[in-house]
């Protein structure tokens, strides 16, 4: 009994661990298996890209409203989605892939944004604007995550058959008159508004964090798509419990203990997972056929 | 206008003829040859009325007048002095023929000799830099099996899963797989001889295995008009022969198929006719009168004289006449 008062003791104690705690889950369960599709898809380092390519619609957002959140994250949004479609006309009309596109296309946001916050004179912290921290998260930013989490996890399981379509076999899908990069659109909107979410209230790290390293490690798992989905989501949700008592008793930062419990669980995936390195080691024996 | 064909899809490709001028790549060659056997297999007109109609806009044009011609015979995929290029590069040089309902028939040329680029250009994933392409089937009716590198064998799928994707085009997104369709996808599992993979990764199977499950889903897809780019590449004997089997099958009943080989003495015992590309059209027809010595060195030798700095090709300026 002492033993969960201890350890669980924080979450029944404090608000402020509560909702970190929630936010963190509902973020597991919508974030991490578009984490599966993104690196299915070799595009696992999108999400650093989207987190630069946001900065001129937050910058914009703060410049006209002052620290708003809700501000800041429609401005964010905009701005995410607007990158990401953009990538996705130029390679739709180009020889040049998806990746190249966006990684044109952040390095000039990020430009952007870095040159309107310092023409007008802000001293303020560019990732103070940007990022928030797991502790810190209010009731509205609560709010934010939980509603962009449930509205994603829905339209995940409405796009789901044609993005796995599109991912495994694009020219089958292109064949039979669909389109394709439709599907496409529809995804990376999701991911923005995930990300997006994510770094205004968790921070930029947990947000990208939790939709990647979970995902990579579920994919060492499974032979199965919807196994390693679910597993991605039960490893963040587990990382995110383990991280955020670990941070309150050891007195660390929630974000990057959090990320460090995935990358603990990374670890051991890359070990004992059926095709990590431990199962190879200990030659199992085959059989006849 | 369209005759009585099911819905038509056609590439808009009038209007693009205009735009670019493409390079000719090897010397300007007439059709002369081609048309020759072309008119020899399709009646007098077939051919010379493709050509005539051209740019004309009149593209049903030439197939009501071939159908006047033979009678019998419907034209599944027309080409009308169709050109199609790579950075204004052909790979496929002025063009013009057809494939009839219900024919089998092999492509056959030497590497980039734009077998595979017809294929795609008849699925719509090209377009036209010159001429037109008229496609009498809708897209939702033709299978198409790509080269098999463009698939990502790595993605999380079981073998019944990928056979399923062959109903797609029914099923799309969001409505219900029901009874039936697992029963056309395990009978199809069964027509290619893999029962008991159904539950196997698609990554865990050998290329043999996989182009039987690619095979599979093109039953499923049960398409009227069925292109097969290079579909027994790195594949033994006897995968050969049962997926062979499952070609002859479709020809049977009365479907159009289009198989892109490398083998002649393949497509001399199973393909009655044969389309030999250079770029250029070398010949068309019955493939005994495709498959001769002076044909196959032809192709060789236009396939050979590539020329990077080739001049702006003006066919489509002067008049084209074939023989009369």
């Amino acid at each position: 009994m002492d033993f969960w008062q201890h350890w669980f003791g924080p979450f029944a104690e404090f608000a402020f661990m509560r909702r970190a705690l929630v936010a963190a889950l509902a973020l597991s369960v919508s974030a991490a298996p578009m984490g599966v599709f993104l690196t299915l898809r070799r595009m696992s380092l999108l999400g650093d890209a989207i987190s630069h390519a946001v900065l001129p619609g937050v910058a914009i957002a703060y410049l006209l409203t002052g620290l708003s959140l809700s501000a800041m994250a429609t401005g964010g949004v905009i701005a995410g989605m607007l990158a990401a479609a953009l990538a996705g006309v130029i390679s739709r009309f180009t020889q040049l892939k998806e990746d190249a596109s966006l990684a044109a296309i952040y390095l000039l946001a990020l430009a952007l944004g870095v040159t309107l916050l310092s023409r007008h004179g802000t001293q303020l912290d560019l990732l103070h604007i940007l990022f928030g921290s797991a502790l810190g998260v209010d009731a509205a930013g609560l709010l934010l995550v939980v509603t962009v989490a449930s509205v994603s996890l829905i339209a995940l399981a409405a796009l789901y058959r044609g993005l796995v379509l599109e991912s495994f076999d694009p020219v089958f899908m292109a064949a039979s008159g669909h389109r394709g990069w439709v599907w496409q659109q529809a995804f990376l909107m999701l991911v923005v508004i995930n990300l997006v979410a994510g770094f205004q209230t968790l921070g930029t790290l947990m947000a990208v964090g939790l939709m990647m390293l979970p995902a990579v490690s579920a994919r060492l798992w499974h032979e199965r798509l919807i196994a390693q989905l679910i597993n991605a989501s039960v490893q963040a949700a587990v990382a995110s419990v383990a991280g955020l008592l670990l941070s309150y008793h050891l007195d660390t930062p929630s974000g990057p203990t959090i990320i460090g419990c995935a990358g603990v669980l990374y670890a051991l995936s890359l070990v004992f997972s059926p095709s990590g390195w431990l199962p190879r080691l200990l030659k199992q024996p085959h059989r006849v056929g | 206008m369209q005759s009585s064909c099911v819905k038509l899809y056609r590439n808009p490709v009038a209007l693009s003829t205009q735009k670019q001028p493409h390079e000719i790549g090897t010397a300007c060659t007439t059709q002369q040859g081609p048309l020759g056997i072309q008119a020899r297999d399709h009646g007098q007109c077939a051919g010379l009325a493709c050509l005539a109609a051209g740019n004309g806009g009149g593209a049903g044009g030439g197939l009501a007048v071939a159908g006047a011609g033979v009678g019998r015979r419907i034209a599944v995929v027309t080409l009308e002095n169709l050109t199609v290029s790579y950075r204004q590069h052909p790979a496929l040089h002025h063009i013009s023929g057809r494939f009839d309902t219900g024919s089998l028939t092999a492509v056959i040329g030497p590497n980039g000799s734009g077998k595979s680029t017809l294929l795609k250009t008849i699925m719509g994933l090209m377009q036209p830099a010159g001429g037109t392409l008229t496609v009498d089937t809708p897209r939702r009716r033709i299978a198409y099996l790509p080269q098999q590198a463009e698939i990502d064998r790595s993605f999380p799928m079981v073998v019944r899963d990928c056979v399923m994707l062959g109903a797609w085009s029914a099923v799309s997104a969001w409505r219900r797989v029901d009874t039936g369709l697992l029963e056309r996808v395990s009978s199809a599992i069964h027509a290619v001889g893999l029962e008991g993979f159904e539950h196997r990764a698609v990554g865990s199977l050998s290329s043999g295995q996989f182009q039987r499950v690619l095979f599979a889903r093109m039953l499923v897809q049960d398409a009227d008009l069925i292109l097969l780019d290079e579909p027994f590449n790195a594949i033994d004997s006897r995968t050969t022969d049962a997926l062979l089997a499952v070609v002859h099958q479709w020809h049977d009943q009365g479907r159009t198929v289009l198989a892109v080989l490398h083998d002649d003495a393949q497509v001399q015992t199973h393909f009655p006719q044969t389309l030999l590309l250079a770029r250029e059209l070398v010949a068309w027809g019955h493939t005994d009168q495709v498959l001769t010595a002076t044909h196959l060195q032809r192709a060789r030798a236009l396939a050979e004289a590539w020329d990077d700095q080739a001049e702006i090709c003006h066919t489509d300026e002067t008049v084209v006449t074939g023989p009369a």
